[in-house]
């Protein structure tokens, strides 16, 4: 394989995703002084636009706008804010909401790439004659010798994003670019640079939490939306441990929060084994119970040429997990995915993303997984 | 560069800069007593009766301010409070829906925190307020009307209003009536003293002054109740050390746009004309807001600079965007929320529908338009509107 950086010749008419956070300025600046025509774009994603937040960073805050603004005006290029909260509604938060109730444990960013930035923006963007959506991500996009796009691992193996990013197909990798992702640098570099450029963003926290969370509260946040539902807490036998307000509240792998007052009978902590909303029980046990050592996965979204056969990869399970090694068995739409070695804390909901090196090869939801010990 | 948002603002008159630039390095407050002092008050009191001159009104009557915004929170606000403290029957506003929100969110305010009775009165698809309307508005209860506030001409769609029937009416019933003219000022003839009005706000950078000045025209039997408390300037009305330069300005560029008023209604209103032709032969579909016939002695019309349009199955947001790469400045017309744009309260008062709202322009033509600036606009407007349509709305 023939790698070329995705960087292109010609003069191209770029949407710059900007969040208000000092990556997407940086990239949106890199992507202008590269000699693109760079328009920045803030999506508006809260449902109340005006809401100010204090502490917490994301998106959706009038600060974050003007922040994003600020940055477009210093860069010296235009800048629209784009209403997308009702879609956003619609396929983030409402999907996130309904994945914990059905007892699986979804991640949003991943869901919002797939669905808002490379696919509602995109569409938009190309319709009003845009040739790509840029963004703050860090992984790479290069073309291989046939001229196919491929997401790769951004240079910076401690800054990768792909994983969020492994569910674009071709079609959403064609337009897509990452002005952050060969980048070696750390994260004070970044500001180092945003200083450079005059990006008042420099010094601008990072975002960690969901960014439709305004307090960082997910517990909360799911309970106002799911309300109180009381239910048991048991063991891998079935006896009765103690009681939960909603099992929604809990994650696969889970430790802390438990609130069991008869300690296990080794004396060893417990961990959330399983989460069955049918009939409203959380099932805890010893952390070997824990360990994987195959899964189902299913909606499998492939960059390029889906695979004809089994194969073997390295899989990443979770946004800041590590790499594992795997074997993959294409099936009727599914996957079915075998551990090397048996891994813990795999959760129903969680999109495995599959690599070839650095390649992301494609990306699937996690559906059922197995494990060592009596299965649950 | 086609520059065609004059209504949000308007470049600097030369003379305007002129005037200005001379102040600005001459020291002295208005309020002093000593020589600086009376030569900083010699400078605005000439420059207040070139306003009064320009605006057919008499020099006690100009009480300046810092701009649009404030005048109107004075007007609306000030007159409020002065005739509930004289009659507490006194609590109803009468309100045009279609104000601009320096008046509409004062109003808004005064029914939140004050509790004054808002009425919006109605308006016809052109987003004009009918006498009979404001006569209908106030009889239900003539002792209980504060004030009544309707625009002497519209900043989005361009309407002109009634303006001294409706101030007629107004007069009868002994109502105060305060118009918002920021838009008319150097369109249309907008004579304060024989247009019967209580009231009425005018703003310097959208006549070719600078930013931060305008003026509240106050009748002078009303005493507003201040909205600026401090060392009593302007009449008591509104405190606050003069802006000296920006005032000599003002003055200067507000005698030149009422001298120039016939001229610009004139060859602006011509090239806005032939914009509203190129754009429906571009665009066929898209709909002309506000009235579509020109200000006349014996029609109200529209606005001479104002070109409104809808075009259906756009986002204006889109168009904006398409437009500005093409180096045309103009605006969806609408406010924002959060950047946001949202459908204009205009539109959706004259009956609009939400969806066909959000696809709106506003082109506003100005004393430096040019036929260039038309040409670019005329080429540029029918790919565009495809391509907008095409994105659809999202």
């Amino acid at each position: 394989m023939t790698e070329t950086p995705a960087a292109p010749q010609r003069r191209l008419r770029v949407l710059a995703a900007m969040s208000g956070g000092v990556d997407s300025a940086v990239a949106a600046a890199r992507a202008a002084e590269a000699g693109h025509d760079v328009t920045g774009v803030h999506l508006a994603l809260s449902a109340n636009p005006q809401s100010f937040r204090t502490g917490a960073r994301g998106c959706c805050t009038i600060e974050d706008s003007r922040d994003a603004r600020r940055a477009a005006d210093v860069i010296g290029i235009p800048f629209y804010v784009w209403d997308l909260a009702e879609r956003f509604r619609e396929d983030v938060v409402e999907d996130f909401v309904a994945e914990y109730e059905a007892g699986r444990t979804p991640n949003p960013c991943l869901r919002c790439n797939e669905k808002i930035k490379f696919a509602a923006l995109l569409d938009k963007a190309l319709a009003l004659g845009f040739d790509a959506v840029a963004t703050g991500h860090y992984a790479q996009v290069v073309t291989d010798a046939d001229g196919n796009r491929e997401l790769h691992r951004a240079s910076d193996m401690a800054k990768d994003q792909s994983y969020v990013l492994g569910v674009l197909d071709d079609r959403q990798l064609e337009h897509a670019m990452f002005p952050l992702g060969d980048t070696v640098t750390t994260k004070d570099e970044i500001r180092a640079e945003a200083e450079r450029r005059g990006l008042a963003v420099a010094k601008k926290p990072d975002s960690h939490d969901i960014c439709f969370i305004a307090d960082g509260d997910t517990q909360g946040f799911l309970a106002n939306r799911l309300g109180k539902a009381e239910g048991d807490i048991v063991d891998e036998s079935g006896t009765k441990l103690g009681t939960h307000e909603g099992a929604y509240g809990y994650t696969i792998g889970q430790r802390k929060g438990l609130r069991i007052g008869t300690p296990a009978p080794d004396g060893k902590p417990r961990y959330v084994l399983d989460i069955s909303p049918v009939n409203n029980t959380v099932t805890v046990g010893p952390v070997e119970a824990l360990d994987v050592t195959a899964l189902t996965a299913i909606k499998p979204r492939w960059c390029g040429t889906a695979p004809a056969g089994p194969g073997a990869y390295t899989a990443q399970l979770r946004a800041h997990g590590g790499e594992t090694p795997v074997r993959v068995a294409p099936a009727d739409g599914t996957l079915h995915v075998t551990f090397t070695e048996p891994v813990r804390g795999v959760a129903p909901g969680q999109a495995i993303v599959l690599y070839d090196g650095t390649r992301v090869v494609g990306s699937a939801t996690i559906a059922t997984t197995e494990r060592t010990t009596a299965a649950v | 560069m086609a520059y065609l948002d004059h209504a949000a603002t308007t470049p600097m008159l030369p003379e305007a800069v002129e005037a200005m630039t001379a102040q600005l390095t001459v020291v002295g407050n208005a309020s002093s007593l000593h020589a600086a002092g009376r030569r900083a008050r010699r400078t605005v009191e000439e420059a207040r009766e070139t306003l009064a001159d320009a605006l057919g009104a008499r020099p006690s009557e100009v009480v300046l301010t810092s701009g649009g915004t404030e005048a109107d929170n004075l007007a609306v606000k000030g007159l409020f409070w002065a005739r509930r403290a004289a009659d507490p029957a006194r609590t109803r506003v009468l309100a045009s829906p279609v104000e601009h929100h320096a008046v509409l969110d004062a109003v808004h305010w005064l029914g939140e925190h004050e509790g004054a009775t808002v009425e919006y009165l109605a308006v016809d698809a052109y987003g004009r307020v009918h006498p009979e309307t404001l006569r209908a508005a106030i009889e239900r209860n003539p002792g209980d009307v504060a004030l009544v506030t309707v625009m002497w001409a519209n900043n989005e769609i361009g309407t002109v209003m009634p303006v001294r029937e409706l101030a007629d009416v107004a007069a009868e019933f002994h109502v105060p009536l305060h118009a918002d003219a920021v838009q008319a000022f150097g369109q249309l003839p907008v004579d304060f003293g024989p247009s019967g009005l209580a009231a009425m706000t005018v703003s310097g950078h959208k006549v070719g002054g600078p930013y931060g000045i305008g003026a509240l025209l106050l009748g002078r039997e009303y005493s507003p109740v201040p909205v600026l408390h401090g060392g009593g300037q302007e009449r008591h009305v509104r405190s606050g050390t003069l802006d000296v330069p920006a005032v000599a300005a003002f003055a200067v560029a507000g005698r030149i746009a009422a001298e120039r008023r016939e001229w610009f209604a004139q060859e602006i209103g011509g090239l806005r004309d032939e914009l509203i032709a190129a754009v429906r032969a571009a665009a066929p579909d898209a709909l002309l807001g506000g009235d579509p016939a020109p200000a006349g002695p014996d029609t109200l019309g529209r606005l001479p600079a104002n070109a409104h349009f809808t075009f259906p199955g756009c986002e204006g947001d889109s168009l904006l965007l398409l437009l500005d790469a093409q180096g045309i400045e103009c605006s969806t017309g609408s406010a924002c929320t959060a950047g946001v744009a949202q459908p204009s309260h205009v539109l959706l008062a004259t009956g609009t529908d939400p969806d066909l709202a959000r696809g709106t322009l506003r082109f506003s033509l100005g004393h430096t338009t040019t036929r260039a600036d038309i040409e670019a606009v005329a080429k540029a407007i029918g790919p565009a509107v495809e391509r907008a349509r095409s994105a659809g709305l999202s």
